[in-house]
């Protein structure tokens, strides 16, 4: 459909929500923002191809999702950077024991595979259905639910049981904790 | 992949407050607004042409490997 100032509303009205996606997938504010970006361009050179009355939102969560998956394979996960570029990018910052509390979720978070990291924020934070979360990722719902379900059941291991090492940092977070950082 | 058996009241407890540090981290940002950038960058983009030009230049302005 044309660019009408109605649906530029509409798009700029998801930023916030296109922000919060790339942050929690990217874990790096500089980066989630180059993403929106680059998110929006497209969208807006494709948007002949958006059906009008479809769900916007989830079209551009799409648009980014892809954007982010294809920058991925490009290069490693910048793991030993999340922390910091992050923390940049609230606005306030939380009270010191609020703030280790985060670190420690940020951290597990980041230690899920992609599929679940992603089908988790998609669900449990993005607030979109099942069934919007597995158009988005391009997968069956069960495979959504199933993601969602493993996703929830590794943070729990590795917050709040004991012996989360049975599942092992990935060989990134190792190389990070092991000083191979930059 | 290894499940946490523990007592469903437990359980319950841990996954609502997974729930509720992921929409924080979430919200958080959210809260955020519209940064100017992406406002301006929406507003002066005539249509897809503008899009797809600016795609072009940042591809080879890019410095990045």
């Amino acid at each position: 459909m044309p660019l009408t100032d109605s649906l530029r509303d509409d798009i700029l009205a998801s930023v916030p929500s296109l922000r919060a996606f790339a942050i929690s997938l990217s874990g790096n504010g500089d980066r989630a923002d180059d993403l929106v970006q680059e998110t929006l361009l497209r969208a807006i050179a494709n948007i002949d191809s958006f059906q009008p009355g479809s769900n916007l939102p989830a079209w551009l969560f799409t648009i980014l999702r892809n954007l982010f998956r294809s920058d991925y394979r490009k290069r490693r996960r910048e793991v030993e950077d999340a922390e910091g570029n992050y923390a940049k990018t609230l606005k306030t910052q939380p009270a010191q024991n609020a703030h280790l509390e985060f670190e420690e979720f940020r951290n597990a978070l980041d230690k899920l595979p992609q599929d679940q990291r992603e089908a988790l924020i998609l669900v449990g934070a993005s607030g979109f259905s099942y069934e919007d979360a597995a158009a988005i990722c391009g997968c069956a719902v069960g495979t959504i639910k199933s993601r969602v379900n493993r996703a929830r059941s590794k943070l729990s291991a590795l917050l709040y049981v004991d012996g989360a090492e049975d599942f092992g940092p990935d060989e990134t977070v190792r190389a990070v904790i092991g000083g191979n950082g930059g | 992949m290894k499940e946490v058996k523990k007592q469903g009241g437990l359980n319950a407890e841990i996954q609502s407050r997974i729930g509720h540090q992921l929409r924080a981290m979430y919200d958080d940002v959210v809260r955020q607004g519209v940064p100017d950038r992406f406002a301006e960058l929406i507003r002066k983009l005539d249509g897809p042409e503008a899009a797809a030009a600016q795609i072009d230049e940042t591809a080879k302005t890019d410095g990045r490997d």
